[in-house]
């Protein structure tokens, strides 16, 4: 190569700033979090290498793998609701939205993705608020219909807790799905939607007929952003219930518990080595996700070209 | 045919879901908002209530102004964002460039090393991160905070530039370069502002995160002087609990900027993931 031409300084020079900051500051502390998840300190307070000591510790110690299942299965349960709510609405909105000759598109779709630009921060204490007994705002309006019996105080309820946080959640990415779904359906070719039309398919049965399988690699997406997003969720639990994600650690998720430990909270210390085992935790959980979707999801999905 | 896809029946019933969910959208950040210039005794008397000259009441706002140094925090935010947003749309145009116009071994590799980050998500790595900021000597300073965030934005801006910037004309770049032009001539003179849509979609999309993260400042810049406006109201609020007006009021101050700058660059947003997707 360097026979034929001289070196060709530029594309160095083109990619060396990305590439060094992205691997400085992502990719080798990535690994590097990894790495401090084999090691421990001993008796004398030395850092030494213990293998997959940490990892027995978080599953086999009572103390650890209870608080760790709970996360999980905490953490499953947010993920669910998501999947089970968050897309389908997400899904309905895209669909009517997409419909031609729609009057005021714009205003709905800007005014829906509205909650998904607000922070976490503001998201977790408005609802807070709302949903505050002493406030009186839930109440109030189920009163209004007719169902103030219903009223709890969701966020403190051990059993309502996790639900209302994770329908809080819904409430401010459903933006985002109803988004893409809503970008894959207005790429559909009208001679498609045409010819269906002649063969007398409309309304619900030309939905699910013939747009529904068209978006199967956007919702494809959509499903795998969710659980990335949930698995790495931490924010909204920490604003609304703090870091000891109460009542009684029912809405712990495993952001939170990764704080909790590698931080400390109250009377214990932080510790650096369980809180790496924990993020090696869910970095696994995380690429097995990914790796789920690349390999069994998206394989099989058709794509269609127009 | 057309009868069938466009009956008023069909159509009120769409309008009346949409409605719905706007409100449920709207409502929340309404109440919150309104209740912001009440009276105390108002907001519990009658919370769904507009502010009226009787219970109108800015003590919330002069409260939280005379508190909490927002200005600084909101100065802080705006650093760190514009300078995060600067180095990512800089660096990200700069490889994605790279990637889509030259032919090199390893490229395709490079490329996939790249879009890693897109799936796995930064904060796993925050253990090493702070160990590594506390080495350099820059734990509470808002250059940590930059390039932590200069890394986060720069996988997604890569992979969506370099698409781009694949559509750019090569019979415009081969005239640059039998006039003699420099390979950096060429990308900043003439490839740059042709993709500058496509940069303010990315720029979309980077902000919002940055703006609202509160993990990293919480972990990385906690002092005062460097905090930013979204650590700052959650320290804020979670000191003020008991006073609803100066909750509601700084509630109110951290949406405001964030929903104007939204209404200016929805346009922009929503065209970029069209576009992206219609591709």
């Amino acid at each position: 190569m360097t026979g034929r031409r001289a070196f060709r300084w530029h594309i160095v020079v083109f990619l060396a700033p990305a590439v060094l900051v992205y691997t400085a500051i992502m990719i080798i502390p990535l690994f590097g979090t990894l790495n401090l998840s084999l090691f421990n300190l001993d008796a004398t307070r030395e850092r030494v290498f213990v293998g997959l000591e940490n990892f027995r510790t978080l599953f086999g110690d009572p103390r650890w793998s209870h608080s760790f299942w709970n996360a999980l299965a905490n953490n499953a349960w947010f993920f669910v609701v998501h999947m089970l709510v968050q897309n389908p609405i997400g899904i309905l909105l895209a669909a009517l939205l997409s419909s031609p000759r729609l009057r005021m598109a714009a205003f709905y779709r800007t005014a829906i993705f509205i909650p998904t630009i607000l922070s976490f921060v503001i998201v977790g204490f408005v609802w807070k608020l709302i949903l505050s007994p002493i406030w009186g705002i839930a109440p109030g309006i189920l009163d209004m219909v007719g169902l103030k019996a219903l009223f709890a105080p969701w966020l403190g309820k051990e059993e309502y807790a996790l639900t209302t946080l994770a329908l809080v959640s819904v409430w401010q990415f459903v933006g985002i799905p109803m988004m893409l779904i809503y970008a894959a359906m207005l790429s559909i070719p009208d001679e498609v939607i045409e010819a269906a039309e002649m063969d007398g398919v409309t309304g619900w049965s030309q939905f699910w007929k013939i747009k529904l399988p068209l978006i199967l690699p956007s919702i494809g997406i959509i499903s795998i952003l969710t659980f990335v997003g949930n698995f790495n969720a931490f924010d909204l639990i920490y604003v609304a219930q703090g870091a000891l994600a109460g009542p009684n650690f029912a809405t712990d998720i495993l952001g939170t518990f990764l704080y909790r430990t590698f931080f400390g909270f109250q009377l214990q210390l932080g510790d650096p080595h369980m809180g790496a085992t924990i993020a090696s935790v869910m970095f696994l959980i995380i690429l097995l996700g990914v790796c789920v979707y690349l390999f069994l999801v998206q394989t099989r999905l058709r794509r269609y070209q127009f | 045919m057309h009868k069938a896809r466009h009956s008023p029946a069909r159509s009120i019933a769409a309008h009346a879901i949409l409605i719905a969910w706007t409100v449920i959208a709207l409502f929340p950040v309404f109440v919150i908002v309104i209740n912001s210039f009440k009276s105390r005794k108002a907001i519990f008397g009658d919370p769904l209530a507009l502010p009226l000259p009787e219970n109108f009441d800015l003590v919330g706002y002069t409260t939280v102004l005379a508190q909490g140094d927002f200005f600084q925090y909101f100065l802080n935010s705006l650093i760190v964002t514009v300078a995060s947003l600067f180095f990512v749309l800089l660096f990200g145009a700069m490889a994605a460039f790279a990637l889509s116009e030259y032919r090199f071994r390893g490229n395709t590799l490079m490329g996939l090393y790249l879009a890693l980050g897109i799936m796995i998500p930064i904060r796993l790595g925050t253990v090493a991160i702070l160990q590594l900021m506390v080495a350099s000597g820059l734990v509470n300073t808002r250059t940590a905070l930059v390039l932590v965030y200069t890394a986060q934005g720069l996988p997604l801006a890569v992979f969506i530039l370099s698409e781009f910037m694949r559509n750019v004309s090569h019979d415009l770049k081969n005239a640059g370069r039998i006039d003699g032009l420099s390979e950096y001539t060429i990308f900043f003179r003439l490839v740059l502002p042709l993709v500058r849509p496509a940069m303010a979609t990315v720029a979309v999309f980077t902000m919002i995160p940055i703006w609202n993260d509160l993990w990293f400042p919480l972990i990385l810049a906690p002092a005062e002087e460097v905090k930013t406006i979204t650590l700052g109201s959650q320290v804020f609020i979670g000191q003020f609990v008991t006073n609803w007006n100066a909750v509601l009021a700084a509630l109110s101050l951290a949406i405001v900027p964030v929903l104007v700058l939204y209404l200016i660059f929805s346009r922009q947003l929503i065209r970029g993931i069209t576009a992206g997707a219609v591709k």
